[in-house]
């Protein structure tokens, strides 16, 4: 994407995030300093024991119905990676009869081969959580690197690394890995995580650099440039801990990313060999004539999975959008009030307007209270 | 104009860089492509003409004695005269024919689609913006789900209820085999090539609007508590007029550049849901050629599909300094 258009939407949603005392959209008083402000700053007033533990509890988004239903969704889903594989039988055990529907013997029933499909499911949860996470922690780490040091240093740095992380961004990305993968004899999980993370990173890098860029005109990061810190040291502690809910963020995208592109990839029959994972679920049940012989509780559990787990990862991400950027909460919720107003029979008319912070003003721009 | 220059150069250097990464992939790859393809040609029984046999050996890399310097100035030479190699899969026809071929499947299938996706999506976004702070609200979560559905997935849904549990709609291709000379011009013809494309472009709309939706949403709930709208509704504006005229007009600026981005992918994007339908595409072409190790087929499809994205982009780029001149300032 060009650029300067990226730069000025990031600078606009920059702005809305802006520091400014507030009250939550459900009523939690959210700190009085900006949160991500205040958490750097804590270095240097570590004297007020107080503050640390507030701040930190203000870094972490709202609980919100949104963030709530994504945890248990996220969590759900890695818990059954993490211990489901314990509970069921080998995922390659062919022994079983095939294409058996879902019964309690095989709660998932079988697939052509008599594998159990809960078991693979359970197995592919592993594999594919696995190549999600090692992508995503590429990815972040990719994008940090050239996002923040591009921002931060400026110059002829910024200008080299923008100019590669803007190719990275248009060349596209699916063929490229196909490319890629089909070169490559053996493919491991590993490798294939490796390829998604190496060619998914230029979009959080661009979104990084305008961040590290604004970041670096605040005062605090001046202060600490004129009291003569090294260039490492401020990004590491003045300016990285400041970008931890973009950054978290951008990690579940990439996260979301790896899997999904990891999937597209195994049904195309790219993937991983000798792992399982629910995209090679998807490529078997395909190659297994799933679909026409009407095995549903083959192809639809994996896919299904992948939905939940990235709507999960999703609407942890809403909620910390709508921390970073306080008027997608915040406006919604005014108009509610004021339309409550009006039904309670108040005084609240058209003249009245709502302005960024959720406050009803009346047409002289003063407070009303409701 | 020093806008228009500077994407002009970045453009040239991101299409450079395209080529010489499809240069050196099969070059830095374990074992020697190039001969897996020549060997893949001999078992066909294929004689291979020295020319071609060179060609190959040019586009893919092995040892022809020449240092990496010339073959690299030969091969951006070829390329740029428009000569991909042949393929293995169909030899002996060029590549350049065959990416010519299924490019208007592509092209017509997914393009049509995401122009309906990009419409539906703004639409929606503007009332679900307009309506913020109301029930609508509940819709959010909702597009979310299908936008984490993999959308191959969708599509394997759309095929297992539509066409294996009713058969309302073909599985597979494009139109209908009674058509067994090819594509023709007929209104028979083009009836059936909307009914073969309705299914996967179903996928494409139900699998990408909901990105569009909320990313209009999230826009227009930005732009309706900026000090302009207000001064609009204080001038007692009509509500319509305020919403479209003054909110959706500038909140649509994003979604504006973000469709031509998209209109980039649409070649590239729905790689896999055209082989869930067998779709005669690029994608489609894609995959054979991978699945029959065709490296200048394959090679040749991700130039194309580069060259698109950087065409697309480009216009867009054009396109958005017009409609929003503050990018070009500050560009």
């Amino acid at each position: 994407m060009d650029e300067s258009i990226r730069e000025r939407e990031l600078a606009e949603s920059i702005q809305a995030a802006a520091p400014r005392g507030d009250t939550g959209a459900d009523g939690l008083a959210v700190e009085e300093a900006p949160a991500t402000v205040a958490f750097a700053d804590t270095a240097a007033m570590a004297t007020r024991e107080g503050t640390r533990r507030k701040t930190i509890a203000a870094v972490l988004p709202p609980a919100s119905p949104k963030l709530i239903v994504g945890l248990v969704l996220t969590f759900g889903i890695v818990l059954f990676g993490l211990i489901g594989p314990f509970f069921v039988q080998d995922p390659k055990f062919s022994g079983n009869p095939a294409m058996m529907p879902p019964g309690p013997d095989h709660l998932l029933g079988t697939t052509q081969l008599g594998y159990d499909v809960l078991a693979q499911l359970a197995y592919g949860a592993r594999g594919s959580l696995m190549v999600g996470i090692i992508a995503g922690v590429i990815a972040v780490v990719l994008s940090l690197a050239f996002g923040i040091i591009a921002g931060y240093v400026g110059g002829w740095t910024d200008e080299v690394l923008s100019l590669v992380t803007n190719i990275m961004l248009v060349i596209p990305g699916l063929p490229l890995i196909i490319v890629i993968a089909s070169y490559v004899p053996s493919r491991t999980l590993l490798l294939v995580a490796l390829v998604l993370g190496l060619t998914g990173w230029a979009g959080s890098a661009v979104v990084l650099r305008s961040q590290a860029k604004s970041l670096r005109s605040r005062d605090y990061v001046a202060a600490a440039r004129v009291a003569g810190e090294k260039t490492w040291r401020i990004i590491l502690v003045e300016i990285l801990p400041n970008l931890l809910p973009l950054l978290s963020a951008q990690f579940l995208f990439a996260v979301i990313l790896g899997i999904l592109g990891e999937a597209g990839l195994s049904y195309l029959g790219l993937g991983p060999v000798g792992s399982i994972t629910w995209g090679t679920m998807l490529n078997e049940a395909q190659l297994g004539t799933a679909l026409s012989s009407g095995a549903w509780w083959w192809f639809v559990p994996p896919g299904a999975l992948i939905a939940l787990l990235g709507c999960g990862l999703s609407l942890i991400n809403f909620s910390i959008d709508e921390y970073i950027n306080p008027r997608l909460r915040l406006a919604p919720a005014a108009q509610r009030s004021m339309r409550k107003a009006r039904k309670a029979g108040r005084q609240v008319t058209s003249k009245h307007t709502v302005d960024a912070d959720g406050v009803i003003l009346d047409d002289e721009k003063k407070k009303v209270v409701v | 104009m020093k806008y228009y220059a500077r994407r002009i150069a970045f453009y040239a250097v991101t299409l450079w860089a395209a080529l010489t990464l499809n240069f050196f992939i099969p070059r830095l790859m374990p074992g020697d492509p190039a001969d897996i393809m020549l060997a893949k040609l001999a078992r066909v029984g294929r004689d291979i003409p020295p020319a071609v046999e060179q060609s190959i050996r040019l586009l893919l890399g092995s040892d022809t004695g020449e240092p990496l310097g010339t073959q690299y100035v030969t091969y951006l030479g070829r390329i740029f005269s428009g000569d991909l190699g042949v393929s293995v899969t169909q030899y002996p026809v060029s590549v350049a024919t065959l990416i010519s071929e299924s490019l208007p499947w592509t092209i017509g299938l997914v393009g049509i689609s995401t122009l309906l996706a990009f419409l539906v999506g703004i639409a929606g976004g503007i009332w679900i913006g307009a309506k913020r702070g109301t029930w609508v609200d509940g819709l959010i979560p909702a597009s979310t789900l299908l936008q984490s559905v993999p959308y191959f997935w969708l599509a394997l849904l759309l095929v297992y209820f539509f066409s294996v549990q009713n058969s309302w709609f073909p599985r597979i291709h494009a139109y209908g085999l009674e058509f067994t000379s090819g594509p023709e011009w007929s209104w028979a013809f083009v009836g059936s090539v909307l009914y073969y494309g309705t299914l996967p472009a179903l996928t494409i709309v139900l699998s990408s609007f909901g990105g569009w939706l909320l990313g209009m949403r999230n826009m227009m709930v930005s732009t309706l508590s900026d000090d302009y709208v207000t001064t609009a509704e204080a001038k007692g504006l009509r509500n319509s007029r305020v919403l479209l005229t003054y909110a959706a007009r500038n909140a649509i600026l994003p979604s504006i550049a973000g469709f031509g981005i998209s209109l980039g992918f649409v070649v590239a994007g729905s790689i896999v849901m055209e082989q869930v339908f067998s779709y005669p595409g690029i994608g489609k072409l894609l995959i054979q050629a991978v699945q029959n190790n065709d490296y200048a087929l394959m090679q040749g499809i991700f130039l194309i599909i580069t060259v698109t994205v950087l065409a697309a982009n480009f216009i867009m780029d054009l396109v958005y300094g017009f409609i929003d001149p503050r990018t070009r300032h500050n560009g």
